[in-house]
């Protein structure tokens, strides 16, 4: 079972009448970087939240090693979009990134030097050892993405789930997370990363899912990121509307 | 033998209940304001009231622990309301925590003036409560008095505060910050989420007897915000706004005394000043500092637009009408005191003199100046 991480079943996710992701089905290898997708809308941070359980899906479900997701919380590790926290809490680099180890403590433990230590181990891995005492308000964009980083690091976990990690941050940065995706792989770990810049993605990913509500395609890169794909997956939403129902609106 | 009275100065009994009170709402307080959801504290406060009558007509017994019971019931059935009606994105929060909580409140009040008339259940007693009060209602045990009843009861609420804090603090903390990545972690974020709100009615309804819900509204908000505006650290902000609580009950009782007025009105009051105090003149994030700071931008903007004005029209014809010390205001749009205010400015860190035409030259340092800023300036643009 180990060689496919996720399967993802039949998923459909809906707000309200409106279909936000239709009907999914979707298999990650193992050790494998793949970059998931699609234009603005296409339900791509959705696909992750069904998937780890935030949002509460229609149909179907993900199975994580041929198990459910409360199986394995300690083998996922998560990065969520940047703006979706308050970085004016009053709180420490150093704290934010120790709140990874916080899975595998459990309820009640509080984190010790242990912990602190692995943290550093993670600012370290993204160049940011320097700002461990800083307060969080005080980070740029992309110094806050790679404390984000670092704290999925520190999770330590075999399958990561990175929602834009490379939304609007610095050349600095995106080469810091670039390194980080390769150093993952060559550890044998799966990260799926949520990605708009698709110019690079056949730079930085081995795989790829496309995806606009349907699932357009999935696979290796080199079979999956065709022309006659891009297409299916960028014609606007009215073009397909049109289609769909045959005549003119 | 008759009942044995320990004499305690009564007015040390109602400080200590106040700073009771203030450290016991502030705990809570700190997430509540970390949450963005102090308005949440205004409406437990209130609909508890609900609750209490309710349970009252359970019991017929004013001293029954099922008043606390029903009381926190009530403060989580309210945050439910709230997020049901909220959830249906019909309604924005505070529209929903302005609609549900006079709802629930104003049917306690109509059940209290209908059926309890008679009981000590009134709505003054509710809203402004009367700390004064609190000492002559004793605990007493075995005939031996041991103190007001107030200090006993808001004692194990504060208890139940600290143990709550600290067997949850880093869940509080997580939760708190990032919601997704607690669920992710496996801590329900909504168990800690009810949990507080009933730590909140707790706290609350242990508080309204003793003090009234304006005094626990102004503790659960006032000391956390002004800790936020000091301190960037959470441990610290706790320990700060505790300081504050205090601070503020011992100075409040105080100035009732001297000007013979409401305890819990000002206790409130000082809550309130000490926060004002605080948001003005806080280094950094403080009033005095943010209109300081726009201020020096200003003027720092105004004087390296001032040096690329002269230096674009250095050596060129327009030079005399453009940069001459009497005509340069009708080209800057300036009025004359600012462009004085300017031009010593200018002078005093040697960035231009003005030449025997009386025309504005801008010096080599003043080049310099220019130069780096208005790089530095279209680099962050």
């Amino acid at each position: 079972m180990d060689n496919i991480s996720v399967k993802v079943h039949d998923l459909t996710v809906a707000y309200n009448k409106k279909p936000v992701l239709w009907d999914i089905d979707l298999e990650i290898p193992s050790g494998i970087l793949m970059a998931v997708v699609g234009p603005n809308g296409a339900g791509k941070t959705t696909l992750i939240k069904a998937m780890l359980n935030l949002i509460k899906p229609l149909t179907g479900r993900a199975l994580f090693w041929g198990e459910p997701y409360e199986n394995n919380r300690k083998r996922i590790g998560y990065v969520p979009q940047r703006g979706s926290v308050d970085w004016d809490f009053p709180t420490s680099v150093l704290d934010v990134v120790t709140m990874g180890t916080y899975g595998k403590l459990g309820w009640f433990k509080r984190p010790g030097k242990k912990e602190k230590e692995r943290a550093v181990e993670a600012l370290n891995k993204v160049d940011m050892v320097s700002y461990a005492n800083r307060q969080i308000s005080q980070l740029s964009g992309g110094q806050q993405q790679r404390v984000f980083l670092a704290r999925a690091l520190v999770q330590d976990a075999d399958l990561y789930f990175m929602d834009e990690p490379f939304q609007g941050v610095d050349a600095k940065t995106e080469k810091a997370i670039v390194k980080l995706l390769e150093e993952l792989k060559k550890m044998g770990k799966t990260v799926l990363v949520v990605h708009h810049d698709l110019q690079t993605v056949t730079e930085y990913f081995d795989w790829v899912t496309l995806l606009n509500t349907v699932l357009i395609d999935y696979g290796p890169i080199h079979e999956v990121f065709t022309e006659e794909n891009l297409k299916k997956t960028y014609r606007s939403t009215i073009d397909s509307f049109y289609k769909n129902n045959g005549k003119v609106i | 033998m008759g009942v044995r009275v320990i004499m305690i100065n009564p007015q040390i009994e109602i400080q200590l209940i106040a700073i009771i009170v203030s450290v016991a709402c502030v705990i809570p307080g700190v997430f509540l304001i970390l949450r963005r959801m102090s308005m949440m504290s205004d409406a437990i406060s209130h609909t508890i009231l609900l609750g209490i009558v309710l349970a009252f007509f359970a019991t017929h017994d004013l001293t029954s622990p099922l008043l606390i019971v029903g009381a926190a019931l009530m403060g989580t059935l309210t945050v439910y309301l709230v997020e049901v009606m909220h959830n249906t994105k019909l309604i924005s929060e505070d529209s929903s925590i302005g609609l549900i909580f006079p709802f629930l409140f104003s049917i306690g009040v109509i059940l209290i003036s209908i059926y309890a008339g008679n009981v000590h259940l009134d709505t003054d007693a509710v809203l402004l409560g009367e700390i004064a009060f609190a000492p002559f209602n004793r605990f007493v045990v075995r005939g031996k008095d041991i103190g007001p009843k107030a200090l006993y009861v808001m004692g194990s609420i504060l208890l139940l505060n600290i143990i709550y804090l600290f067997l949850f603090y880093k869940e509080l903390k997580l939760t708190t910050f990032d919601e997704k990545l607690a669920a992710v972690l496996g801590f329900s974020p909504i168990f800690i989420h009810y949990s507080l709100m009933s730590m909140v009615s707790i706290t609350a309804v242990g508080a309204f007897d003793s003090v009234g819900s304006i005094l626990v509204i102004a503790f659960m908000a006032g000391p956390s915000a002004s800790a936020y505006l000091i301190t960037d650290d959470l441990k610290r902000m706790i320990l700060l706004s505790i300081v504050i609580g205090i601070l503020s009950a011992i100075s409040g009782y105080w100035l009732s005394v001297l000007f013979d007025v409401s305890i819990a009105g000002s206790m409130a009051g000082m809550v309130g000043l000490i926060f004002f105090i605080v948001f003005i003149f806080v280094p950094d994030r403080g009033l005095l500092s943010i209109i300081k700071r726009r201020k020096k931008q200003k003027y720092k903007f105004a004087n390296i637009s001032f040096l690329m004005h002269i230096m674009n029209h250095e050596n060129t014809d327009m030079e005399k009408s453009e940069s001459s010390i009497d005509t340069i205001h009708n080209h800057l749009q300036w009025d004359r005191k600012f462009l004085n205010e300017i031009l010593s400015l200018s002078i005093e860190n040697k960035y231009i003199f003005v030449n025997e035409n009386g025309i504005i030259k801008v010096t080599k340092e003043g080049k310099k100046f220019a130069g780096t800023n208005y790089c530095e300036l279209v680099k962050r643009i």
